[in-house]
């Protein structure tokens, strides 16, 4: 096999990607060392604020891990078959998502070598028992979707019969998983903030936004715009700016970022209209009390969708890619700051005794969380690499 | 009739998991009936007789290897007092007596009937006990601090560091903890089993706190006004403040 020159530029970004990930991993395992011998003493985390930047990217992760669904549906079910060679990126992300999303929780741990008591002693009232084993099995059905595609392409072999029962149990696994992680908050007495049954489609909305933005960019560096061919013309035969794959996925980020908004008005409406004393000061915590250390993150978050919303909106976006990775990355930082950031501390706003206590991640919560965040990609990256060799090779059937 | 093996083992696992889950599943928290049901009635107006007094929270934290941890951001507590606008914010309003609202009071875990922090433990470290304490098993509880979110009393502290260096003196009648666990008040279940009366009643200088069978207790109220905080929540506290 020749290679051509882009494609050495590429496996060069390959491997710096994966050095940078491993970097980030190796750094950020030294700083849990150093948390597991001196404690959660070393995160900003208070006993008012008990949850702060590791359950938050838990969380977002989650999100990244569910929207592999947004590529599965459109592609099995509605026969949008420009997204047949992006299911295996979906599903290599979701893998990718759920590993450090469970790498997440277990930093968080303070006691992380008795997780097997989950196990060993099952709770099933436990939203958490519920989420354990529900991102275990997402795991093991993306494993196994990505496993058997790469595998059937490489060796020219037919699709087995199991694999589409497979597929269509993924698609309401994919939303049980971010159901379930919002349950394990909305179903908390008296924190007015999460206590909503709103919480569980906003997180479903963000995250339908940001795993797909995510997969854009990844697109985007993997291939270019070189699926413009993969997929035949538009039925109107218009010309439209882009290639399907691209624009699809910008489409979709753009109505999620869009419900994702309305659902926060609603939720806005209820709070505020009622004069709900509880509710609507919880949400003025997180918003406007400058104690809460929280509000620049939201109002960054609500600023960064809607430029992201409305830039995805012009043709002119979607026909220039550097403007599209602009698009998608603000996307992708805009529901972080919301999800990853701001909403699980912000849950603890006011306290049961009526205090506001800030919280701020230390530089070493910092360093752990990049930590996990390298492990997942190099996970990403190992997928990756494993795509394209397997599609450099077997491009001669 | 012939049985396979393999439908009998089948049959012998799903009556497993069946077994395994309904009582969990079905089970409710609630002591039953006619059991022993143990309470506590803070008299707020005796306990402001001395005001500043912190004689139930020093005699709790010693007696149960609580560290005096400075930063009150990762403090360890069991029992403590606050201002009744804290404790109950939502019962402030113009005509309630300047007395009244003046007061402080002790806050502890509620031991509430159907607790949330219970419902949510991964792990059933935190459990109801028959007299309806809400008792922790420090060492198979994990760490991931569920039951400080679902708490919404604030009654849960989390050992973000090792609390040993932090205690003046030991108690070798209890144990002491380990970091990375969360611990609250027992109601003294170490000190029932022995005839004894709760360590912060005992140290009350005035006869505040009162613990005892919640049926019983009813004759020591020293008020016609009889609150528990956050009842709307449907936890059932099990702390009593009479006015």
């Amino acid at each position: 096999m020749s290679s051509t020159p882009s494609e050495e530029s590429r496996s060069h970004f390959v491997a710096l990607s994966a050095g940078v990930a491993l970097a980030a991993l190796l750094v950020g395992f030294g700083a849990w060392l150093v948390q597991l011998s001196r404690g959660l003493v070393v995160t900003g985390l208070s006993r008012d604020v008990s949850w702060g930047l590791y359950v938050s990217q838990f969380t977002f992760l989650v999100g990244v891990a569910a929207s592999a669904v947004m590529v599965v549906v459109p592609y099995y079910l509605h026969d949008f078959r420009a997204f047949g060679r992006l299911l295996v990126y979906g599903e290599a992300l979701a893998v990718a998502a759920v590993v450090g999303a469970g790498l997440f929780v277990l930093v968080d741990l303070g006691q992380p070598s008795r997780v097997m008591n989950v196990l060993l002693h099952p709770s099933p009232r436990s939203p958490m028992f519920w989420d354990l084993l529900a991102l275990g099995g997402y795991l093991v059905i993306n494993a196994v979707l990505a496993g058997t595609a790469l595998w059937t392409e490489r060796y020219g072999l037919g699709t087995p019969w199991w694999l589409r029962p497979l597929v269509y149990l993924s698609i309401p696994w994919a939303v049980s998983i971010h159901t379930i992680t919002a349950f394990i908050y909305a179903g908390l007495p008296g924190r007015p903030s999460w206590e909503t049954a709103v919480l569980a489609p906003r997180f479903l909305a963000s995250a339908f936004a940001s795993g797909p933005a995510l997969l854009l960019l990844l697109v985007l560096a993997e291939r270019g715009g070189a699926w413009t061919d993969d997929a035949p013309p538009d039925a109107t035969g218009a010309p439209e700016p882009g290639s399907r794959v691209l624009r699809a996925l910008a489409r979709i980020i753009a109505w999620a970022l869009a419900l994702n908004a309305f659902l926060f008005g609603v939720e806005l409406f209820t709070a505020i209209y009622s004069h709900h004393p509880e509710h609507s000061q919880a949400l003025r915590a997180l918003y406007l009390d400058p104690e809460g250390g929280l509000r620049f993150w939201m109002w960054a978050s609500q600023a960064t969708c809607l430029v992201a919303f409305v830039a995805l909106l012009f043709p002119a976006t979607l026909g220039d890619h550097r403007l599209l990775a602009a698009a998608a990355a603000l996307a992708f930082a805009g529901i972080w700051m919301e999800k990853g950031m701001g909403l699980i501390p912000g849950g603890f706003l006011p306290s049961p005794l009526a205090l506001v206590r800030g919280y701020a991640p230390t530089l070493l919560e910092v360093l752990i969380s990049l930590g996990v965040w390298g492990a997942s990609a190099l996970v990403l990256t190992g997928a990756l690499w494993t795509i394209r060799k397997v599609r450099a090779e077997g491009s001669r059937f | 009739m012939t049985r396979s093996r393999r439908s009998f083992l089948a049959d012998a696992g799903v009556l497993t998991l069946v077994g395994c889950f309904a009582p969990r599943l079905l089970g409710t928290d609630a002591p039953a009936e006619g059991r022993r049901r143990y309470a506590l009635l803070v008299n707020l107006a005796l306990c402001n007789q001395k005001p500043g007094c912190q004689e139930c929270r020093i005699a709790c934290h010693e007696a149960h290897n609580v560290p005096s941890i400075p930063d009150p951001a990762r403090e360890v507590k069991w029992i403590w007092k606050e201002g009744f606008e804290r404790i109950f914010p939502t019962e402030v309003n113009p005509l309630l007596p300047e007395a009244v609202r003046d007061f402080s009071g002790p806050v502890l875990c509620n031991h509430c009937d159907d607790p949330p922090c219970v419902r949510v433990c991964p792990t059933g470290a935190t459990f109801v006990r028959p007299d309806g304490i809400v008792a922790m098993d420090q060492h198979r509880c994990i760490g991931c601090r569920y039951c400080m979110a679902a708490c919404p009393y604030g009654a849960r502290s989390f050992n973000f560091q090792d609390p040993r260096p932090f205690l003046e003196a030991t108690e070798a009648d209890y144990p002491t903890r380990t970091r990375g666990v969360v611990e609250k008040c027992d109601f003294c279940s170490e000190r029932l089993g022995t005839g004894r009366q709760p360590a912060c009643v005992e140290a009350c200088p005035t006869q505040a706190l009162v613990f005892g069978e919640v049926a019983e207790l009813a004759k020591s109220i020293s008020s016609q006004r009889v609150i528990r905080r956050r009842p709307e929540l449907g936890t059932s506290p099990h702390v009593f403040y009479a006015l």
